[in-house]
C-alpha cells in the first residue's frame, strides 16, 4: 500500500497519498479549492493561479495544485487573505472576458460564474475597452471556439497533446494578444473532440450540437452507460422534458462523460456522444399486428396471438425452424428473459447474435471498441457465443432459402438492411415474422407482428462490458407509447406460451 | 580610498581585445590553465570563498549554483552549462559591451564553469537582436577551437567541452533561465515552475547551470587571484566588481565598472552627472524591473543586500537616470506597456494585469484618469505580485506602485479627484 500523509486543510485533517498535491488530496476528500487549469487527467501547469492557499510557515501564498502534501502541513484555503488572493485571480480572469453570459451556452455550468458567486461578488473596477478576438469559430465538426471567452488554462491544448495525441490545437501569439486556435490547415476532428467542450471551464469551447438548444438549468441528469460499443463508458444523460418547446422538442439534450477510472477515465468518444441525437425520431409506440387481422393490439392479446401461432405451427413444423435474431444491445435482464423464453421454454437452436457485419467499426487504444454493441458479454455469460453458437447472416439466408427456417423473431436488428433488397424475398417467404425494437428500421414493415420496445434511456438495466464488468444504468425518460422493456415482452410471451396462449 | 583596477573593463582600450592573440598576450586563458591544473575541488573552494553573485539580476551565489548540480555518479548522463546572453532588460547593455569587446573572457569563464561541474557540452544563448555580437562570438569560438581551447582535450588535459551558439527569437522572457531552456528546446518561452531547478533538471531534463555573461567573465579572475581577494573587492556578501549600464539623462551614458557596494551618487558622478545641469528627479537602479529611487536615496551602497532596505534591487545594474522633466506616469506607462507586450501570457495575473495597468495608465495620460484608478492600480498591483509564476509578473505589480508611492504628485495630477 502506498504511503499516506496527514495534513490539515481549513482545520480538517485530510489524508494524502504519496506524490499527491494538496489540491488533489482535497478534491479526493470532496473539499473544493477553486481552480481552472488543474484537471486530474491533464496535470497541473499552475497557470490560472486560482487555487492559492496560505501555508503555515511559508512567506508567500502558494498555489495548492503544485504544493506537495506533506505530513503535518497546515493549509488554509478559506482565510480572508486566501479568499482575497483567489478573488483577485478571478478578477484578473474577468478583466477582458466579454461577460456575454446571456447568450453563452456555458451559463449555468461556467467556472467563472460559479466562482464569482462563491468567492467573488466584488464590484467591477474594469473601465477600459475590452480586448477583442475571434468569435464563433467552427474549428471542427463538433466544437465552436470563442477566443474572447478563453482564460488560457490550456486544458484543451493539453488534451489534444496528451489524450487524443492529435495536436490540432495550439496557443498562438504572446501575452494578452495570444489565442487558442487550430493549427493552420487542420480541423479539430479527432474522434474525441467532444470532450473539449466538457473540459473547457468557460464558454470558449462549446458543443455545436447543443448550442442554443436549451439552458442547462432546465436539464435533468441521469447516470447511464453509453451503449455505443462494448466498453460501456459511464455517462450522464441530460434530458429536457419539462419544456418541450426547447431543444426542438427532443427529450435527449446531450450525453456527457461520467468519470470512471476503471473504464473510460473522464472521456467518451464522439461516436458515442453524438450517435444518439435522433433518440426520439422514428420510434415505435404501438403494438401492431400487420398481417392477417391487421390492427393495433393490447399487449396481452398480441402475446396470446403469437403464442397460439407458435403452438399451431410448431405442431406441424419443427421448432428448429424458428430462428431468432438478437441484438448485443440487450441488457443482462433482457438476456435472461430471452434465454428463458427461447432456449428453456421454446427450445430453439437457431440464433444469430454476433454483430457481423452491421455493427462493427473503428477501434483505438483509448476507448473505442470494435463491437459497436454494449452487451455481447452479458449474452455470453448465459451461453450465447459459448455453448450456443451464432449463425452468420449468410447461413441464415441459406436456411430460409432452403426452407429449413419457417419463422423468424427479430430483436432490434435489421435483416433487410444487412441483406439488401434481395432479403425482401426471403422475409416474405416466412410463415411467421416478429419484429421487436425501439425503431422499425427497414424490416419492421414486413413483420406479421411489430412490438415496440423501450430504448436504453427508458429503462433500468445492466450491461456487462468487454472487461466483464457489470454496470448499471438508470431510467432517464418515460417509455414512448406502449413500449415495454425487452425483458417484459419476452416474459409476457413466455407466460402466454406456457399457458397455451389461450388455446 | 583609491579605486581598485577594474577586472572586466581593464583592457577595453585595446582595440583588438576581441582577437585571441591580443587576449592571450594580456593574460587571457591563464585562468583556464590554472583551473585545469588545480582540480575541481580546489577550484570550488576558491569559488566558495569568492562571494561571486549571479550578475544577470537575481544575485544567486554562483558557487552555490554550481555545487547544487547533481553529480554524474547520482544521475548518469550529460550535464550542461548554458550562458544567458539574452540581455533584454530595458536599461541594461553591459553584456552586449562585454561580448563585443572581450568575447574570450566569456569563453574562458564558461570553460572553467563547465570543468567545475564536469559538463562536456555548453551553449551560449544570445539574444536574436545581437547580430554583431553573434558574429563576434562565433569568430572567437572558431579561433579558440583552432587553438585547442574548445573541443577535445582542452590545453592537452583530459577535459573536453564543445560550445555551441544559439540565437534567440526576440522574446524578453527568454532571458529568464527556465524560459530560456524552453526556447532552446524549441518550445514556447513559458517559464517553468521550479522545483525542479535547472541544476537538477534543466536543458532536456538534464542538470544544467545557467549563468549570465558577466558572471562567467568574472570567473578567470577568481581562479588567478583567489576567492578571498575577489570577495574583499566587494561587500560582506557580494564579492568583486559589477558593471553598471548608465543611461537616461546623464552626460556620459555607458558601461562603468565599480566594486560592489559603490553608492549610486559615485556612479552618477562618473557618468558626468545629470545632463544639461538639470535637477535629478529619480533613478531606476537596476533596469526597469527594479523599483525607483528618489534623488534623496543615492547613498545606498549598490550591492545585492543594501538596496533591499529601500525596497529595490541591484538587478542587472541598469541605472536609468531621470531628470526633473520626467513625468512618472509616463514612466510607469512606458514600463507597463513594455511588460504587457513581453508578458509570455502563461499565467493570468501577469497576462491580464500588465495589459490592464497599461490601459489605465494610458487613460490617465490622455486625460481620463480619476483618483479611483489609483486605488485600482494599488489593489491590482498588490494582487499580482507574489502570486504569479515568474519575476516578470511580480514586476508588473511592483513597478507602478513604487512610482506611485514615491511620486504621488505626478499621479495625482493625471488622476485627480472628480465629482459625479
Amino acid at each position: 500500500m502506498a504511503k499516506t500523509f496527514k495534513f490539515s486543510l481549513d482545520g480538517a485533517v485530510l489524508e494524502a497519498r504519496e506524490g499527491e498535491t494538496v489540491l488533489e488530496a482535497a478534491e479526493r476528500a470532496g473539499v473544493r479549492i477553486p481552480h481552472y487549469c488543474w484537471h486530474r487527467a491533464l496535470g497541473n501547469p499552475g497557470n490560472c493561479r486560482m487555487c492559492i492557499v496560505e501555508v503555515e510557515g511559508a512567506p508567500k501564498p502558494q498555489v495548492s495544485c503544485r504544493l506537495p502534501a506533506r505530513e503535518g502541513l497546515v493549509v488554509r484555503s478559506a482565510t480572508p487573505a486566501a479568499r482575497r488572493a483567489q478573488a483577485s485571480a478571478l478578477e484578473l480572469h474577468l478583466v477582458d472576458h466579454p461577460l456575454d453570459c446571456p447568450v453563452c451556452d456555458q451559463s449555468g455550468e461556467c467556472g467563472l460564474q460559479d466562482y464569482y458567486m462563491d468567492i467573488g461578488r466584488y464590484p467591477s473596477a474594469m473601465r477600459e475597452d475590452k480586448a477583442h478576438a475571434g468569435k464563433r469559430l467552427p474549428i471542427g465538426p463538433h466544437i465552436m471556439l470563442d477566443q474572447e471567452r478563453c482564460i488560457m488554462c490550456t486544458r484543451c491544448t493539453r488534451f489534444t497533446a496528451q489524450v487524443s495525441k492529435s495536436h490540432e490545437l495550439g496557443i498562438f501569439g504572446r501575452g494578452h494578444a495570444q489565442v487558442v486556435d487550430v493549427v493552420p490547415g487542420r480541423s479539430l476532428d479527432n474522434p474525441y473532440s467532444g470532450n473539449l467542450a466538457d473540459i473547457c471551464p468557460v464558454g470558449a469551447l462549446t458543443d455545436r450540437d447543443f448550442r442554443f438548444q436549451v439552458r442547462v438549468w432546465y436539464l435533468d441528469e441521469t447516470a447511464s452507460l453509453c451503449p455505443g460499443c462494448s466498453r460501456g463508458c459511464a455517462i450522464f444523460a441530460h434530458t429536457s422534458t419539462k419544456r418541450p418547446w426547447h431543444n426542438k422538442g427532443r427529450r435527449l439534450a446531450r450525453l456527457k462523460p461520467r468519470s470512471n477510472p476503471e473504464v473510460n477515465g473522464h472521456w467518451v468518444c464522439d461516436e458515442g456522444r453524438y450517435g444518439f441525437a435522433d433518440f426520439d425520431s422514428d420510434r415505435l409506440g404501438k403494438v401492431m399486428r400487420l398481417k392477417g387481422d391487421a390492427a393495433e393490439r393490447p399487449w396481452d392479446a398480441v402475446s396470446d396471438e403469437i403464442a397460439v401461432a407458435w403452438h399451431q405451427v410448431v405442431r406441424n413444423k419443427k421448432a428448429e425452424g424458428l430462428a431468432v435474431v438478437a441484438s448485443g444491445a440487450l441488457s443482462n435482464e433482457d438476456w435472461q428473459a430471452f434465454k428463458s423464453l427461447f432456449v428453456d421454454a421454446l427450445k430453439l437452436s437457431r440464433f444469430l447474435f454476433t454483430p457481423e457485419p452491421d455493427q462493427v467499426g473503428a477501434e483505438d487504444e483509448l476507448l473505442r471498441r470494435r463491437d459497436k454493441v454494449p452487451n455481447l458479454a452479458g449474452g455470453m455469460a448465459l451461453g450465447f457465443g459459448t455453448r450456443i453458437k451464432s449463425l452468420t447472416w449468410d447461413a441464415l439466408a441459406g436456411d430460409i432459402e432452403a426452407g429449413k427456417v419457417w419463422g423468424l423473431y427479430v430483436v432490434d436488428r435489421d435483416p433487410l438492411k444487412v441483406w439488401g433488397e434481395e432479403g425482401r424475398g426471403l422475409l416474405e417467404r416466412l410463415d411467421f415474422l416478429v419484429y421487436q425494437g425501439p425503431r422499425k428500421g427497414l424490416t419492421g414493415d414486413l413483420a406479421h407482428f411489430r412490438l415496440p420496445a423501450t430504448a436504453w434511456l427508458e429503462e433500468d438495466g445492466h450491461f456487462t462490458n468487454f472487461q466483464g464488468r457489470v454496470q448499471s444504468y438508470r431510467q432517464a425518460l418515460a417509455p414512448l407509447g406502449a413500449a415495454k422493456p425487452d425483458w417484459a415482452i419476452f416474459a409476457g410471451l413466455e407466460a402466454s406460451w406456457r399457458s397455451g396462449g389461450g388455446l | 580610498m583609491s579605486r581598485p583596477d577594474p577586472l572586466l573593463t581593464k583592457h577595453f582600450d585595446e582595440t583588438r581585445l576581441h582577437e585571441l592573440e591580443t587576449f592571450r598576450r594580456l593574460g587571457g586563458y591563464e585562468g583556464l590553465k590554472k583551473a585545469l591544473a588545480m582540480g575541481r575541488e580546489a577550484l570550488m573552494a576558491e569559488m566558495n570563498k569568492s562571494n561571486l553573485r549571479g550578475l544577470g539580476g537575481a544575485g544567486f551565489g554562483a558557487a552555490m549554483k554550481w555545487s547544487t548540480v547533481i553529480p554524474e555518479a547520482k544521475n548518469p548522463g550529460p550535464r550542461y552549462v548554458v550562458v544567458n546572453c539574452d540581455e533584454s532588460e530595458p536599461g541594461c547593455f553591459k553584456d552586449r559591451v562585454l561580448v563585443t569587446r572581450s568575447p574570450h573572457a566569456l569563453i574562458e569563464g564558461l570553460l572553467i564553469a563547465a570543468y567545475a561541474i564536469d559538463a562536456q557540452r555548453a551553449f551560449i544563448f544570445i539574444r536574436g537582436e545581437y547580430e554583431l555580437q553573434h558574429r563576434i562570438l562565433q569568430k572567437a569560438l572558431d579561433e579558440a577551437r583552432a587553438a585547442g581551447l574548445v573541443g577535445e582535450h582542452i590545453l592537452g588535459s583530459g577535459f573536453s567541452c564543445a560550445i555551441d551558439l544559439m540565437r534567440g527569437a526576440g522574446a524578453y522572457i527568454s532571458g529568464l533561465d527556465t524560459a530560456l531552456l524552453e526556447t532552446m528546446e524549441g518550445k514556447k518561452a513559458w517559464p517553468r515552475q521550479p522545483p525542479p531547478f535547472p541544476t537538477a533538471a534543466g536543458l532536456m531534463g538534464r542538470p544544467t547551470v545557467v549563468n549570465n555573461v558577466e558572471t562567467l567573465s568574472m570567473v578567470p579572475h577568481i581562479v588567478l587571484r583567489g576567492g578571498e581577494w575577489f570577495a574583499k573587492l566587494g561587500t560582506a556578501k557580494s564579492g568583486g566588481t559589477v558593471l553598471f549600464s548608465v543611461s537616461g539623462h546623464v552626460e556620459k551614458p555607458g558601461v562603468y565598472e565599480f566594486p560592489m557596494g559603490t553608492p549610486l551618487r559615485e556612479i552618477l558622478a562618473a557618468a558626468g552627472g545629470v545632463k544639461g545641469g538639470k535637477r535629478l528627479k529619480a533613478v531606476i537602479p537596476g533596469g526597469v524591473s527594479t523599483p525607483v529611487l528618489t534623488a534623496d536615496e543615492l547613498d545606498i551602497p549598490m550591492d545585492f543586500e543594501a538596496p533591499r532596505a529601500k525596497g529595490t534591487f541591484l538587478g542587472a545594474g541598469g541605472v536609468i537616470v531621470l531628470d526633473e522633466t520626467a513625468d512618472m506616469v509616463m514612466v510607469a506607462h512606458n514600463i507597463e506597456r513594455f511588460l504587457a507586450h513581453e508578458s509570455c501570457g502563461q499565467c493570468t495575473p501577469c497576462r491580464q494585469g500588465s495589459f490592464w495597468h497599461e490601459r489605465i495608465l494610458e487613460r490617465g495620460l490622455s486625460g481620463g484618469g480619476t483618483a479611483q484608478d489609483l486605488a485600482t492600480l494599488e489593489r491590482a498591483g498588490e494582487n499580482i505580485t507574489g502570486k504569479v509564476i515568474c519575476a516578470l509578473g511580480d514586476t508588473v505589480g511592483v513597478v507602478t506602485r513604487a512610482l506611485m508611492k514615491k511620486f504621488p504628485e505626478d499621479f495625482k495630477a493625471k488622476f485627480p479627484e472628480r465629482r459625479g
